[in-house]
């Protein structure tokens, strides 16, 4: 089977609008994480989050897209262009329908959405904009991309919270091992407006503290919650032979493992699915847990969940078995874009050779058996694993190579 | 030996049709279900027709408990799982729950409980800053859709994989279409599978309004669903689910499973186009349909029966029209297509999903469906559409065909299991 | 009673379908085509769905289609306004 390597990549998130932006910050441990600005969010229970740094999107979009267009669908086109820029690919020469797209999706464009029902319900549905029909769906990146990028491939749009990144991932190297040359997947989220911010308050899992170098602290004994952000990761994930076709640069790894599993409905006394989903990715990338030279671990910052997934690290690596590092501690988590960022941070470490931090925790809670990396380290990586979960139950793992 | 995906179980729940039999009872009838929207005032919008479901979640199974949490689209959905499950006779206390995953379309989620609470903590609509102190504990599954999958997961016992897909109105081929793959590879035996939507709310309608989408046929309902017809003026939309137990061939034979049909070829493209818009020539979705043949190692004159996305809107019928002769060929003319939404509406992401049911269905009875309201087709729909009464036809390979905002075009090959099996 | 004119027009497509890099809304544009103005249907509805908020015109939907000039669009527009339209 035809190795899928992963070609291109683009970052937006808290810690920066690039690529390198984004890295040299998150390997300085700089945390992004403060107080709302995008809405005044001051009678709100929480009021912390990991906003993107602001940009005028005329600058970068052609004007038809902007009216028709939410914040995270601006975002993704940006990400998208980034990924395909750092590639340098001429996407007709791989086919009429050699390239498709893959995205994660959570809310869909959410604030175009409560702008609209505003219309609706507070002026009447002749105020409702034609572009309600589809700025606010969940398939709404990966057709915008398509579009932008004449790309008539396979495409697709997978939802499971937290978790979609990788499950977006794992869908493109369906592909590429199949038949197509390219993909461009990963996910890209922004769901800070007072609608959204509601419903994922109602969530119960949100950090009610307002000190953004206290708020979210996964696997620590002060864990309370998390803190959400905006911003994600795309990539072109590219065929071995399409690759050494063109003589594709960079080479940042391959996408060697990847499965999904659920956990077992609540009160059923049967052991959560995450260990079985990390065993699965490693056995898919025929691998050993010693092999592996870092986790970027999902963390939600909840302690039964953290205790759960350190419990499934321990298992699958012995305890203190491997570096476990959570860089998001500085973004918050990004919805359908936080798996993807991990992503594109274990290629990036791959890259440098070196293993960005967990900031604000100062250790594990007495209980979690981590070797939790609290300050960059330097280290040779050929081999990372990224855990994420979605919201319910959702557990996927990936594994990504040099 | 190359693993095969069959449809096992089927579980539906469509306007004016409550299960499996009462669904192959309306289609193969002809009639319609299309009526006057009665879940709102409907008097301020430009289309004020639908295709509801007579659905009542305590009376239909669910628990107080399950109702309360779970939007319309999740009901449907978990209703719709016990009657596949059932409808398979698969033992799920027999079987390992780590090899069984569920894979749901849905395009627009939660949408009218989303709609329902903003009204509620907004104030009708009053106030940008919306009041916390309102929401409801589940809104944040109405937020991220994936709920749904997850309501489906535990009603079914699935530890293996679980997603939700939305790409618009193809989710729900999409998913099946997913489902299969995941079978074929072998990440799971079973996957129950299948989409949901419970589009009509307000919202829902005034979008689709400001985009002439919909029906303005408002005198009429219960005809304003016209696809191929010369007097057709746009969608009616619906709601509803269908859902399926997918099964490894081996696996369901070994435990004498039923065996309605194989999930042979599926494929996608897009038309990277335009969000609404479609190419007149069809190309991408000719394209998809060519893939999926392929696929199946199907050749084009081997179609018994085209299930046609047939939205009623005028683009969608001549664009559609186009695709198939392409991919066809000559064969297209001597196949009869139809189209369920002149019966049930389009109900968005699940609408895929019943297509198949209806394909499976007309596979088990050799009945193809028709295709209600076709008095005078449009001279550019020139192909054999089934008008108005259901026919008697064998059909042992289906093609059904799905177009979906974002510029999704899926085709997907279903096979009478006794001819895979030869 | 109010009338729509040219730089209202432009102000409004500016608004509801934003300005295509390629063409030059400013320019001598009451004859180029909406097309090669960059803006679809869709576009287009949204623009006549501002239109008849504004100035309380009922535009016919199959005539928005067919006005596909700017002049065309004005045109439309007046006569609704007028009251013959």
């Amino acid at each position: 089977m035809t190795a899928a390597l992963v070609t291109g990549l683009g970052v937006i998130s808290p810690a920066g609008l690039d690529t390198e932006t984004h890295w040299a910050n998150t390997l300085a441990g700089r945390c992004a994480i403060g107080p709302l600005t995008r809405f005044d969010a001051s009678g709100y229970a929480s009021t912390l989050a990991g906003e993107v740094p602001e940009f005028d999107p005329r600058e970068h979009l052609p004007g038809r897209l902007v009216p028709q267009t939410d914040h995270m669908t601006r975002l993704a086109l940006l990400v998208a262009d980034a990924a395909l820029a750092d590639t340098d690919v001429d996407v007709a020469a791989l086919g009429e329908f050699g390239v498709g797209v893959v995205t994660a999706s959570s809310a869909g464009g959410f604030e175009f959405g409560h702008r609209e029902l505003e219309k609706l319900w507070s002026r009447g549905p002749e105020h409702v904009s034609a572009y309600q029909s589809f700025a606010w769906f969940y398939a709404v990146n990966t057709g915008q991309i398509s579009i932008r990028h004449g790309m008539r491939g396979p495409s697709g749009v997978l939802v499971t919270e937290q978790a979609g990144g990788l499950d977006a991932l794992g869908q493109a190297r369906r592909h590429v091992r199949g038949e197509l040359p390219m993909m461009v997947t990963g996910g890209v989220d922004g769901w800070l407006c007072p609608w959204g911010w509601v419903a994922h308050q109602a969530s119960g899992c949100l950090s009610r503290s307002t000190d953004p170098g206290r708020a979210y602290l996964p696997f620590s004994a002060d864990a309370a919650g998390y803190v959400p952000g905006e911003g994600g990761a795309l990539f072109v994930v590219e065929s071995a032979e399409s690759a050494r076709a063109r003589g594709a640069r960079p080479r940042y790894g391959v996408v060697a493992g990847y499965a999904a599993t659920f956990d077992p409905p609540p009160g059923s006394g049967r052991e959560p699915s995450l260990r079985r989903a990390i065993e699965a990715a490693l056995a898919d990338a025929r691998v050993a847990p010693a092999d592996v030279d870092v986790v970027f671990a999902d963390a939600v910052g909840l302690p039964e969940l953290d205790a759960a997934e350190a419990r499934a690290l321990a298992a699958v690596f012995g305890p203190y078995g491997v570096p476990v590092t959570v860089p998001k501690t500085m973004t918050g988590r990004l919805g359908a874009g936080g798996a993807a960022l991990d992503v594109a941070n274990a290629l990036l470490s791959i890259r440098d050779g070196v293993l960005p931090p967990t900031v604000n925790v100062t250790g594990p809670a007495p209980g979690h058996e981590l070797d939790l990396v609290t300050t960059a380290r330097e280290a040779r990586v050929r081999t990372a694993l990224v855990v994420a979960r979605g919201h319910g139950g959702f557990n996927s793992a990936l594994v990504v190579t040099a | 030996m190359t693993r095969r995906a069959v449809i096992t179980g089927i579980g539906v729940l469509a306007p004016s049709a409550n299960g499996k039999k009462s669904f192959w009872d309306l289609l193969a009838s002809g009639r319609t279900a299309t009526r006057r929207i009665s879940f709102f005032d409907p008097a301020p919008f430009r289309s004020q027709v639908a295709a509801e479901c007579d659905f009542d979640p305590l009376r239909d199974g669910l628990s107080h408990q399950q109702a309360r949490r779970m939007d319309r689209a999740a009901q449907f959905a978990v209703v719709g799982a016990r009657e596949g499950l059932a409808d398979s006779g698969l033992d799920l206390d027999a079987t390992d729950p780590t090899r069984r995953g569920v894979v749901i379309g849905s395009a627009v989620g939660c949408t009218m409980s989303l709609e329902r609470e903003y009204v509620v903590v907004s104030d009708g609509g009053a106030r940008w800053l919306v009041d916390q102190g309102h929401a409801v504990p589940h809104l944040f599954d109405y937020l991220v859709p994936s709920s749904i999958a997850r309501e489906v997961a535990w009603e079914v016992g699935a530890e293996g994989p679980v997603s939700l897909v939305s790409t618009g109105c193809t989710s729900g081929l999409d998913a099946v279409g997913r489902a299969a793959e995941l079978v074929v590879e072998g990440a799971a035996d079973v996957m129950v599978c299948g989409a949901t939507d419970a589009p009509i709310s307000p919202i829902t309608m005034a979008c689709f309004d400001a985009i002439k989408a919909t029906t303005p046929r408002n005198d009429d309902p219960a005809t304003a669903s016209r696809p191929f017809d010369r007097t057709r003026n746009g969608f009616v939309l619906g709601e509803g689910c269908a859902v399926f137990v997918l099964e490894e061939l081996e696996h369901a034979r070994r435990r004498g499973a039923r065996l309605y049909a194989e999930v042979a070829g599926f494929a996608s493209r897009a038309n990277a186009y335009h969000m609404t818009g479609l190419r007149p020539d069809g190309v991408e979705m000719a394209e998809a349909i060519r893939a999926a043949l392929a696929r199946a190692r199907t050749a084009p004159d081997e179609v018994d029966y085209v299930n046609a996305h047939g939205s009623g809107t005028k683009q969608n019928d001549r664009h559609e029209t186009a695709a198939v002769k392409r991919s066809l060929g000559a064969h297209a003319y001597a196949t009869p297509v139809s189209s369920i939404k002149s019966m049930i509406g389009h109900s968005l992401g699940a609408i895929g999903s019943l297509e198949i049911a209806a394909c499976v269905l007309a596979m088990e009875n050799n009945v193809v469906p028709p295709t209600a309201n076709l008095h005078e087709p449009d001279p550019e729909c020139d192909l054999d559409y089934v008008p108005l009464r259901a026919r008697e036809h064998r059909v042992d390979t289906v093609l059904s065909v799905g177009s979906g905002f974002g510029g999704f075009q899926t085709a997907m090959v279903l096979r009478r299991p006794e001819r895979s099996a030869a | 009673m109010a009338t729509l004119d040219l730089p209202v027009l432009r102000d409004i497509l500016r608004e509801c379908a934003g300005e295509d890099d390629a063409a030059d809304l400013g320019g001598d544009i009451l004859d180029v085509p909406f097309s090669d103005l960059g803006y679809d249907s869709l576009a287009l509805l949204e623009t006549a769905s501002v239109i008849q908020r504004r100035f309380g015109a009922r535009l016919a939907d199959d005539a928005v289609t067919q006005a596909q000039t700017p002049r065309a669009l004005l045109d439309l527009t007046n006569r609704a306004i007028a009251g013959d339209g």
